[in-house]
Formats: structure tokens, sequence, C-alpha cells
């Protein structure tokens, strides 16, 4: 299966039209998520009234989060175990997409924390710790990727980087969970099924959607641009060797 | 396959960190220096004092180890030692762990056998208690040496790499801060926090190695 997916034509045929078709939907998913949020919704007083309204922007952005580390720690391993060139550059364009979601993740958290909890930042929740902790790792690899002077070893040293950091994100998650939290528990996925009420579920969850779709195209245009770089870069040199 | 490539890699990184006159006593300063620094930042009030103590050291701990490690891989790689390191069959990831327990054993070690002495500077009471704590640095401390080394072993060919070794092992640091301050706060839930403390240490000798190795592999290409 992952030979399929290594090919860059065929890669760069599907997301031809997949990119656009995710940009398109994510985009009317979006809007949704945020006319149902900002105007339609009834507000929540014990949610600090209408500045709970940022969740339907917060909670997807925080999903997004882990889910970018994941897919980075997923790509560094295909790429580290069959090495499929597509894998490292899907690697190479997730880091900083996931950066931008973490940190908007942060800055919606705390404009929601303010007014609500009375503190911008609090340094004993467990919830802010691991999104901080998480905004640092993508920091790291990114800074090792630029670092190294060649391709190659910036694919092997990102890899090596984000493999030792996905096996670590479970004991610092345990760690921060001592901590006590201002977080409310888990809402949406428990075992008894969603606790909040449809009227907020079906927006979070329709906007939840759109960031996935967002995140995906911008993914796909990434590495669309970074296969196209590596191309004008072969044709360079080969002008230069018929010199 | 024979023991003696390890070795001579551990009295190798011995030799190092004690080379250059001051040897062990040069962390020490260091620790001593940042330490010192902070009743200056921070205005001499004892309660003040005696609340931040403990995570002082911590904080200076982990500063030791980032500035000790930044030259534990890049000097080997730069001088061709990693090429042989690796031509000698035996098993890279037990090298990078004997160079690594080799800069603990001369740089972490003595300033976590230290730390009493800097705790009664922070007003902290003089109890057994000191003693205990100083075991648990010591602990504590041979976890940021692994990461670090980690961090230290993926920037081996990379100019000014120290900077970056503290980017990428700081959010590696955080199990071994969080479970050493919780041991020492004597809160609520601190009975259990040494075995985490030791547990998340143990985790790190076995899972950095490995990763150190490869990332060696990657510096002598």
């Amino acid at each position: 299966m992952w030979s399929y997916f290594a090919n860059p034509h065929k890669f760069l045929r599907l997301s031809d039209w997949l990119a656009p078709a995710f940009y398109s939907l994510g985009a009317a998913c979006i809007a949704y998520g945020l006319w149902q949020g900002l105007w339609i919704v009834p507000k929540d007083e014990y949610q600090g009234g209408d500045i709970m309204r940022v969740m339907f922007v917060h909670v997807p952005a925080a999903w997004l989060a882990m889910a970018s580390y994941s897919a980075l720690a997923i790509a560094s391993f295909v790429w580290f175990v069959w090495r499929h060139e597509l894998a490292d550059i899907a690697a190479k364009a997730i880091a900083p997409i996931g950066a931008v979601w973490t940190a908007i993740c942060l800055s919606t958290g705390s404009i929601w924390g303010k007014p609500t909890w009375g503190t911008w930042w609090q340094w004993d929740d467990a919830r802010m710790m691991s999104v901080l902790f998480l905004f640092f790792l993508f920091l790291g690899y990114m800074a090792l990727r630029a670092a190294m002077d060649t391709r190659q070893k910036a694919a092997r040293a990102g890899a090596i980087l984000a493999m030792v950091g996905a096996i670590n994100i479970p004991l610092i998650k345990f760690s921060v969970d001592l901590f006590t939290s201002l977080h409310q528990d888990a809402s949406v996925i428990t075992a008894d099924g969603p606790k909040m009420a449809a009227v907020y579920l079906t927006p979070l969850l329709v906007s939840a959607i759109g960031h996935s779709l967002l995140f995906g195209g911008l993914v796909m245009t990434r590495m669309r641009t970074e296969i196209r770089e590596r191309r004008i870069a072969r044709l360079r040199s080969r002008e230069l060797e018929a010199f | 396959m024979s023991a003696a490539p390890i070795l001579a890699a551990f009295r190798q990184s011995l030799g190092e960190a004690w080379a250059g006159g001051a040897g062990a006593l040069l962390p020490l300063g260091f620790l001593g220096g940042a330490a010192v620094l902070v009743p200056l930042g921070i205005g001499s009030d004892v309660e003040t004092l005696k609340a931040v103590g403990p995570g002082i050291i911590w904080v200076a701990l982990a500063l030791a180890s980032l500035v000790t490690l930044e030259r534990i891989f890049q000097s080997d790689a730069e001088d061709g030692t990693l090429d042989l390191w690796l031509q000698t069959g035996a098993p890279v990831s037990a090298i990078a762990a004997a160079k690594t327990i080799a800069h603990w054993l001369s740089a972490g070690l003595p300033l976590a056998l230290f730390s009493p002495l800097l705790a009664l500077m922070f007003q902290a009471e003089a109890s057994p208690d000191l003693l205990v704590n100083a075991g648990l640095y010591a602990l504590g401390s041979l976890a940021f040496f692994f990461w670090g080394g980690v961090g230290a072993a993926l920037s081996a060919t990379v100019r000014r790499g120290g900077l970056l070794i503290s980017l990428i092992a700081l959010p590696l640091y955080v199990p071994t801060a969080i479970f050493g301050a919780l041991a020492m706060s004597g809160g609520p839930g601190s009975a259990g926090a040494p075995l985490f403390l030791a547990a998340s240490t143990l985790f790190a000798c076995a899972v950095a190695p490995y990763a150190m190795a490869a990332a060696l592999r990657l510096a002598a290409d």
C-alpha cells in the first residue's frame, strides 16, 4: 500500500483535484461552524457567556495539534523504515502547519481562559502544558531540519527526533496529568457517548471536519511545492552539467 | 565482540571531562554561579528562597547537562574518532551510553552530591532529607544527560549545536523535572513520585542509547 502512495506522479495526479476539493469543502464546513457558533448557538453562561463561542476554533485546533504530531511521527516512521521520499516530503510539510495549529490552540485558549478562569496562563494545568511542549517539539523538529546541510541528513535527523518525541509523548502526558487541571473533563469522546448538547456538538464536529480538510489541503499543496522545487533543482543541475 | 572499545570510549570521555585543568570543578562552578545569581535576582526573602530552592537546583542541573554535552560527540565527529568507533564492531549504542555515563559521572553526579550545601544556602533546614534529595538529583540528572545526549548526537555535525540541543532536549526533560519537583514538594501525590522519577530515568537509559546510535551513524555519513 505504501509503495502505491510513494509514487510522486500518482500523488501529483491525485492531489491535483483532491487538494482543491479539500479546500472548498473545508471552507464550507468552517464557514458553517463559525456561522452557527457566532450567531445561532445560544450562549452558555457557565462557560463565560459569549466568550465560549471561541470553542468552535479552540477545540478543533487542539485536535488538529495532536493529529498533526501523530501524522508527523507516522510519516517519519514510514520514511525511516521504507525510505519513501514522499513520506519525508510529507513530514517536512506537516511540521510548520502543525506548529501553527498548536499556536492557535494556545492563543485561543488563553483568550478564553482570561475572562472565565481569570488567568491567561496556568503553570500547573495539565493540558496547557502538554500542548506547550507539543509546540516545542514542533519547533525543535523544524530547527533541527533547518540546521542540517543536506536534504538526506535533514530527513534522517528529523525522523529520529520525531520518533523519540513520539515515544516520549505518553510519558510527558502522564507526568503533566499528575497536576490538577482547570480544564473540564473530556465531554465529546467518553464511554457513554457525548455529554454535550447536540446544539453545540454538531457545529463543533462540522468545524473539526472543516479544520481537518483545510489541514489536508495545506499539506498537499506544500508537498506539491516541495516536489516541484526538487524537480527544478534537478533540472538546474543537469543544465549546469551540460555546460 | 569484546568490551574493549566500550571501555576505551568510557575512559576517553572521562579523560576529556577531567582535562583542561579544572576537571569536575568547572561544572560545579557553573552550578554555583547559576544558583548564586538567583537570590540576587529575586531578593533574599527567606520564605521565597526556601520555596524556589529545590527547583533552582533542578534547573541548574539541566543547564549543566546541556553545557557539558555540547562537545561530547561533536569533537569525535570532527577529528574522525567517530568513524573509528563505528568500525570497531562494538554496538554504537553501548559506546554512546558509556560516553554519556562518563560525562554524567564527571558533571552530573558531583553537582548532585554538592546539592545539600546549595540547599542550605537557599535556607533549607539541615536534615537527612537533604541527603535523600541529593540521591533524587543524582537519579534525575542521569535522565537529563541521556536525553541531552540524544540532542548532542543529533546536532553533532551542526555548528553552534549547543543552542539546538536545548531546544531539542527541553520537552524530553519535562517528566524528570515534574516528578523531581513533585517528590520534593511533600504535597499530595509526592509519596510515589520518587518511583516515577526512577521509572522515567530507566526509560531514558533504555531508549536514548538507540536514538544516539542512529544519530551517530548519520553524523558519520
